[in-house]
């Protein structure tokens, strides 16, 4: 395993010099120190006894990547080939691509069963590796700028993580803190520095402010990558390591610290994403904004907030992978992915027009799951310390969600009097993982009291001795609705056959079919509609300006309350 | 813990009450300038109307959006006057609202796009203060539940003056009443037509003003909430707040969206805020 982590290192210095980025050779460079001095003096001895581990965590976890990661896998299969057809000057290299992409969800599944750290820390690098190779596929100068920026950001949470071997090493020779399970149960006394170096290195995972950068250039990357990254990989691997964390980050100012990095990393890329055209970058920022909250919730970690963080995991899981494919398909038959030119999809392409539109509701609307998971979380939050202050982040976070979300769903299922069927021109196989993603996205949101009872909460309550859940009365009016949105539908047969259709009121002026209308002058104008963006308030570069600074702030806090803790010698 | 009765009770009554609201809405604002104003069923006689015209529509699809809009209004309502849990109330109501924003959506006006946009604004606005009205209620009476805060023998107001008085501006955002109708103005003549309602007619149209009727009885209900300790000041306050209402509606012209969401927002920052600050370390003892 060491001989492969220093292939791996050598393989970065030699990529990292090759391009000329040298501050990625440095971080390679500190990183690789750090783990031979672990290797040369203290990993001798050092034998830790139960290296794997299952529990209703993992196979969460397992489900996901199983699922969801090969679904993906398969879409990418026949979007690959489109990809190259439209991109003839990108080098061919799906061979290389696919393997890449096995080897990445192989460590994933390593990642989540090991019990060993220095197996999770080994996973950890290779997903940060693959997720290297896959960002610079297509070898453009963007591309491979991104990639490094995803790789140098990534190797600053590795340093951490690695850092916390030498402290465990000291702690304990004999190595037994080096067991997950071992080290989470030893209290905070001994496990809070441990947990917050390998949280922060979880916090560059999940692509928190101020480390955000790294996951909206990954947008370069082909777009099953994109899904995979967001919904059932990288990303989550950061999630999942703060989650395992929760139970020693509860009741430290430390974990509130990083809970505030979560909470605003939510409001500010909620709002972010107000001010986006580009589907995939709204896309990129609403999943920076459910991390956060993910973060927020497995930082202050009690009990409601573990179980929110869960199915917050579980469901963006499921409606992100729907959303990126469908946009990805979209992308290569219109050429775009501007949400501005997404109006009348639903004439152009009714099927994806609804799996989007499903996609959507299940990040922000009842019944679906974001929000069962949003309410959770605003529960949870009133009876936490600082509690008020999450829930004020939350209450004007999800405002926003509410607004670029419902804005997005409008265009696609706006009904423009033009345009024609084209999806027959889109793949079976593409068609078979729509279908199923959607299904699961409908099927996550009834299924989930289950998936609650069997999975989650047995698991909360193995680590807290409590548990949290739903009020059944909520969860029967829950499935209530869902069972009513999928009927409505059926009322189309009834009212269509009556009604008389008008054309739009265009201020009685001369229309065409198409909407273009004599203006003054005899100029005949067109019609558009556009919705808003609000750049003045929402900025991408004028919000960053404020949040990364203070992001930066909360992480050195967290960094100084352990600091000090240790100095003070107290338990904090 | 959830009564049926009630919510039954709502599901009949609350357009005859809304509907009502709506007539002696209309009376006063008559009076206020100075004219004698439509007799007080005058709504129940438009909306009958309505159902006996011609169904017309630019798209069969908007039917379904305002079918929905109407249902899920209608649910959430009843799970409120059921005494079931605030919060799924508010997202059950915002499911109802995003209904109606995609049926003006689905028409691809210009006009009732622009109505649309709007809406999402107003959505955006007041949405954290009703959730603050309900985190605020549950501190206090410590329950999520319309049920136990509703006979909650806590003088809610008491406690809660500046949630009081946020709800208060954001109900005014909720019930379309100037300065803040920026979606769907009552003046046609104005630069919106109709706003997000301009591509509905008939029985549509109808099924919309019966959904705003439920609608105000709930958001009325909520004042109820701060007041539950003493159910005939209850039924005062909330005559006297609607009676506010109407006279806003009269006096302020139309602001910009802006302006809509500095005032949702900002009661929400500061009086919502506050208040709920205080009370979380005083009254909580945390």
């Amino acid at each position: 395993m060491f001989v492969i982590e220093v292939a791996i290192a050598l393989l970065l210095l030699y990529l990292g010099v090759k391009f000329k980025q040298y501050l990625a050779v440095l971080l390679v460079l500190v990183q690789t120190a750090v783990m031979l001095y672990f290797e040369m003096t203290m990993a001798h001895g050092l034998e830790p006894v139960r290296n794997l581990f299952i529990d209703e965590f993992s196979i969460i976890m397992a489900l996901i990547i199983g699922i969801i990661g090969s679904l993906i896998a398969v879409y990418a299969t026949s979007y690959m080939n489109t990809y190259h057809e439209h991109h003839p000057e990108v080098r061919d290299r799906r061979r290389m691509f696919f393997f890449v992409i096995f080897v990445f969800l192989a460590a994933m599944f390593g990642l989540v069963f090991s019990n060993n750290l220095l197996w999770v820390f080994f996973f950890w690098e290779i997903t940060t590796l693959s997720s290297f190779l896959l960002i610079g596929y297509s070898e453009s100068e963007v591309a491979t700028n991104n990639a490094f920026l995803a790789l140098k950001l990534n190797l600053l949470g590795g340093i951490a993580f690695a850092a916390s071997f030498l402290y465990l090493a000291g702690v304990d020779p004999s190595g037994g803190l080096l067991e997950l399970d071992t080290l989470i149960a030893s209290g905070q006394a001994v496990a809070i520095i441990p947990a917050v170096l390998i949280c922060f290195a979880g916090l560059t995972k999940a692509a928190q402010m101020p480390f955000s950068a790294w996951l909206v250039g990954a947008m370069v990357a082909p777009t099953p990558v994109s899904a995979l990254l967001h919904s059932s990989t990288m990303v989550k691997a950061g999630v999942y390591i703060i989650v395992r964390f929760a139970p020693v980050l509860l009741g430290t100012l430390a974990g509130v610290a990083f809970g505030f990095v979560g909470a605003v990393t939510f409001l500010v890329a909620s709002a972010i994403a107000i001010s986006q055209t580009n589907a995939k970058k709204v896309l990129a920022y609403s999943t920076i904004a459910n991390l956060g909250l993910i973060v927020a919730c497995a930082s202050v970690g009690t009990p409601e907030l573990v179980w929110a963080a869960i199915m917050l995991i579980i469901f963006h899981a499921v409606a992100k992978s729907l959303l990126f494919l469908c946009v990805g398909t979209v992308e290569h038959r219109t050429g775009s992915r501007d949400i501005e030119d997404m109006d009348g999809l639903i004439v152009r392409f009714p099927k994806i027009a609804v799996m989007i539109a499903t996609g959507i509701a299940g990040m922000f609307l009842a019944p679906f799951g974001m929000l069962i998971s949003k309410w959770a979380a605003i529960e949870g939050f009133i009876d936490a310390p600082f509690g008020i202050v999450f829930v004020t982040i939350l209450a004007f976070g999800s405002a926003v969600t509410v607004f670029f979300w419902a804005k997005w769903m409008g265009k696609v299922l706006s009904v423009t009097p033009y345009g024609e069927n084209l999806e027959g021109t889109v793949s079976r196989g593409k068609w078979v993982v729509l279908s199923s993603l959607t299904a699961l996205t409908v099927l996550a949101a009834l299924l989930f009291p289950l998936v609650s009872s069997v999975l989650i909460e047995p698991y909360v309550f193995g680590i807290y001795g409590e548990t949290a859940r739903l009020a059944q009365d909520n969860i029967i009016i829950m499935l209530l609705m869902i069972l009513l949105l999928l009927i409505l539908p059926l009322s189309l047969y009834t009212s269509s056959k009556e009604s008389r259709k008008l054309p739009v009121y265009m201020g009685g002026r001369p229309t065409t079919p198409d909407l273009k209308f004599d203006g003054a002058l005899g100029i005949q104008r067109e019609m558009t509609t556009r919705n808003y963006y609000f750049e003045e308030y929402f900025g991408e570069k004028k919000l960053l300006h404020y949040s990364n600074p203070l992001c930066v702030l909360l992480i050195l806090t967290a960094a100084a309350l352990v600091a000090w803790g240790v100095m003070q010698g107290v338990v904090m | 813990m959830i009564s049926i009765i009630t919510a039954l009770a709502f599901v009949i009554l609350a357009p005859l009450v809304g509907g009502l609201i709506a007539g002696i809405d209309r009376k006063i604002t008559a009076r206020m300038q100075g004219r004698v104003g439509p007799p007080i069923l005058q709504p129940f006689y438009d909306v009958a109307k309505l159902f006996e015209k011609e169904d017309v529509t630019v798209t069969p699809s908007q039917n379904l959006y305002i079918l929905a809009y109407l249902v899920f209004m209608v649910v959430s309502g009843a799970y409120f006057f059921a005494g079931g849990d605030f919060l799924l109330v508010i997202f059950a109501f915002t499911l109802a609202h995003v209904f109606i924003v995609l049926g003006a959506y689905a028409a691809y006006s210009p006009y009732s796009h622009i109505g649309a946009e709007r809406e999402l604004i107003t959505l955006m606005a007041y949405e954290p203060m009703v959730i603050f009205t309900a985190v605020g209620l549950y501190m206090v009476t410590g329950s999520f539940y319309i049920s136990d805060i509703a006979t909650s023998t806590v003088p809610a107001i008491l406690y809660l003056p500046g949630v009081f008085l946020g709800f208060l501006t954001i109900l005014t955002i909720k019930l379309r009443k100037s300065p803040f109708d920026i979606s769907t103005s009552h003046h046609a003549h104005q630069e919106l037509v109709k706003g997000l309602t301009t591509e509905f007619a008939g029985p549509v149209l109808g099924k919309i003003e019966i959904a705003h009727w439920y609608e105000t009885v709930v958001l009325l209900g909520m004042i109820y909430l701060f007041f539950g300790f003493n159910p005939v000041l209850a039924i005062v306050v909330i005559a006297l707040a609607y009676f506010l209402e109407i006279f806003i509606d009269n006096t302020f012209s139309r602001m910009k969206w802006q302006w809509t969401m500095k005032s949702g927002w900002g009661v929400a920052a500061t009086l919502g805020f506050l208040n709920l600050v205080i009370v979380y370390y005083l009254y909580m003892g945390v």
